[in-house]
């Protein structure tokens, strides 16, 4: 489905990633887990689309196409979906009506009828029910004045709607409590399935408990320097970043 | 392309309405004289005492000084380079739709406002102001059925002298200021409106100016009128040709409601903003005032003011009859070099009278946006409650918001509340927009028209579609 391949990113002329491979498949949940400031929430706005960050070398593809071609709303238009880290407040747009306009967005490219009001109002009521949002929230404007896990769920219940194919989750359980954290990743395991793909960018282990991956990798200073399978995870909670940071500048210092 | 360069190029859509009509003008001669007056006057046959009143301005306005105090910037203007009148050669008097000049009627038209009555929708009678004078009103037997009188200026000062007489300067007082003052010397032509006792008007009623004339200025009066129980809702209009001069539109608008009436006043102000460099368009310097006169009155102003190089005017509202309610809803956009200094003065003298003031302003290019308001309450008005809300969203970095709001309570039991609040379309809010499909356009649309939903949520429907177009928004609700 994805397939990144010795990807380079600079912002404001610092580069960030530095040659970074990731292979994605249909079904799969892979972690993405590294330190602070190692590139994590980087890769995950650069697969997004977002501008301020040049791609100055390698490439993306997605389901076989130029990804880094693609306009930010035609890569969500084609399925991919960001959950945001800091999820942004639009003053004078209601939630229900902004869902709805991108819902309708993403069919219309797929080729599908636009949903009605009716339509669109029992779907979102009930996806809210799955994730205890509170049904006033649908009605206030885009994030405005929700609480930190409020935003979470609000993403969460934003791909529940979309149906993404591949779901890019950003730092999802930062500022979570424990709560919380289980019904996001209750939303998240409800919509596992064999044609659609996660990444999941995390600092921590503990979400991990929640949302099981198939692999996880370990991104240092722009680099993915360790693979492994869900129990690398658990090491890392044990023994930290820094035996990896170590090895890794004593590779690049070779 | 930043989101920035995105927002601008969506922004700077052409001026649609800035085609010329040849058309055979009538005119008086360039410049300002007691002749000049007394010219125009006589062409529309004019009584006497209207005469000496315009007389009465002119001499007043020799006297007065151009006000320098708004925060707007602009270059001396020369009062004697502009023609006072203009208006097209036609048949001198107009009796149906038959008799007007088939050119006037496709200019309209071309304006998307049909004058042939079967045509339109049945819901809005349309007076056409062609430069200095009235081409065509609609709808007016059928109105005249209920009592109700919409007509030109000229023609009510020929058939309703003695209202007009009562009336006219009741609110704008010819002395008001300099701009009143030189529109009541050489007002030109305008609508006029009088809903009888205890009548509803059954449609909108809709005035479109249009300044087609090169050099001239458009000073049209306009005078409401609603009887003891009357409700009237009121629309005007208003486009120009683009042309690199700057061009004067100096109008006055009175409202009068006495007991129990209700006048809703909506404006969608489309003057030719100038180009992208700041040349050309109009001056737009309109004074608007409506009193309540009577008990329980109700007149509510709401604009959308997209148009005009400079836009100055403060839609006011003198709450003199006891319980009275006032009411101001704005969005005045300022783009590329466009400056607007525009807000209201609610002046609180009878007992528990209520104001609102809700003012959105948008800025983008290197316009600039200024809101103006008072809220005064005079010692009597016992229980007077005002609420405002200024808002200003800037698009880009190189506009400006100002915001000068002036409180003045001589009434210990009076309640007033002010919010403020400045925001900024951010690139964060577009990628978030576009991360889930919608397109930086779409988001934009989306953002300003939530910005704007309050103020739009008052315009009457057919009008509020036509400022969702003005500002390239579509309406949210009413999709889908």
């Amino acid at each position: 489905m994805l397939t990144i391949e010795d990807l380079h990113v600079s912002v404001a002329g610092n580069e960030i990633l530095k040659g970074v491979n990731l292979q994605v498949n249909a079904g799969e949940v892979h972690a993405i887990m590294g330190p602070n400031g190692s590139g994590k929430s980087t890769l995950a706005q650069v697969l997004a689309g977002r501008e301020e960050y040049t791609v100055t070398r390698g490439s993306v593809l997605y389901e076989g196409k130029d990804l880094l071609a693609l306009k930010a709303e035609e890569r969500a238009q084609e399925g991919i979906f960001l959950a945001f880290q800091y999820p942004v407040e639009i003053p004078g747009v209601g939630n229900t009506y902004f869902l709805k306009a991108a819902l309708n967005a993403v069919r219309r490219h797929q080729g599908l009828p636009e949903l009605d009001a009716m339509d669109f109002l029992s779907l979102i009521r009930e996806k809210a029910r799955l994730l205890e949002l509170d049904p006033s929230l649908l009605n206030r404007p885009v994030n405005e004045g929700f609480s930190g896990g409020e935003k979470k769920r609000n993403e969460i219940l934003q791909m529940s709607v979309l149906q993404p194919k591949l779901a890019i989750l950003d730092e999802t359980d930062s500022g979570l409590d424990i709560d919380a954290l289980q019904i996001v990743a209750r939303g998240v395991n409800a919509l596992r399935s064999p044609d659609r793909a996660f990444i999941v960018v995390t600092h921590y282990q503990r979400l991990l408990n929640y949302i099981v991956p198939d692999f996880v990798h370990v991104l240092v200073d722009g680099r993915i320097v360790k693979s492994g399978g869900k129990e690398l995870a658990l090491e890392l909670e044990e023994r930290g970043y820094g035996w990896l940071e170590k090895a890794e500048a004593a590779g690049a210092a070779r | 392309m930043s989101a920035t360069e995105i927002l601008q190029e969506h922004l700077s859509q052409e001026y649609k309405w800035g085609f010329v009509t040849e058309i055979e003008q009538e005119t008086v001669p360039k410049g300002l004289s007691e002749d000049v007056i007394r010219m125009i006057s006589a062409k529309k046959e004019e009584p006497e005492w209207l005469v000496e009143w315009r007389l009465k301005a002119y001499r007043k306005w020799l006297t007065m000084e151009e006000p320098t105090w708004q925060n707007v910037h602009y270059p001396p203007i020369d009062y004697q380079d502009i023609i006072y009148y203009a208006a097209p050669k036609a048949k001198p008097r107009l009796n149906s739709l038959d008799e007007v000049d088939p050119e006037l009627l496709r200019t309209f038209e071309k304006l998307g406002i049909s004058l042939e009555e079967q045509k339109r929708l049945t819901g809005v009678a349309v007076d056409a102001v062609f430069d200095s004078v009235s081409v065509a009103t609609t709808f007016k037997e059928k109105l005249a059925e209920l009592g109700i009188i919409f007509c030109s200026f000229s023609e009510a000062v020929k058939h309703h002298p003695d209202l007009v007489r009562q009336y006219l300067g009741s609110v704008v007082p010819y002395s008001d200021n300099f701009f009143a003052t030189l529109n009541s010397a050489v007002f030109s032509d305008g609508s006029f409106v009088y809903v009888p006792k205890g009548v509803r008007c059954p449609m909108e009623l809709s005035t479109y100016f249009r300044i087609n004339a090169e050099n001239t200025g458009q000073f049209e009066r306009t005078l409401i009128i609603a009887d003891e129980g009357a409700y009237v809702s009121y629309l005007e209009g208003c486009t120009a040709p683009m042309r690199d001069e700057n061009q004067l539109h100096a109008a006055v608008v009175e409202l009068v409601a006495l007991d129990n009436a209700y006048i809703k006043y909506s404006t969608v102000q489309n003057w030719y903003p100038g180009d992208k460099e700041g040349k050309g368009g109009i001056y737009n310097f309109v004074t608007k005032r409506g009193k309540c006169l009577g008990v329980n009155s109700r007149i509510s102003w709401t604009q959308v003011e997209t148009g005009s190089a400079i836009t100055w005017k403060y839609p006011s509202c003198i709450l003199q009859g006891d319980n009275s309610v006032g009411e101001f809803y704005s969005v005045a956009v300022t783009n590329n070099y466009q400056q607007a200094d525009t807000g209201t003065k609610m002046i609180h003298i009878g007992r528990n009278t209520r104001s609102t003031i809700v003012s959105k302003g948008i800025s983008a290019g290197h316009g600039q946006n200024t809101y103006r308001g008072m809220v005064k309450v005079l010692p009597g008005a016992d229980g007077a409650r005002n609420f405002s809300q200024c808002d200003s969203l800037l698009l880009g970095s190189e506009c400006g918001a100002h915001t000068f709001p002036v409180i003045e309570v001589r009434n210990p039991t009076a309640q007033i509340e002010h919010e403020a609040s400045t925001s900024r379309i951010g690139e964060d809010q577009l990628f978030y927009c576009n991360q889930r499909g919608i397109s930086t356009e779409d988001a934009v649309s989306m953002i300003v028209n939530g910005f704007c939903k309050e103020v739009f949520k008052e315009l009457p429907m057919e009008f509020a579609v036509e400022a969702q177009k003005l500002l390239g928004v579509s309406l949210e609700g009413s999709v889908g």
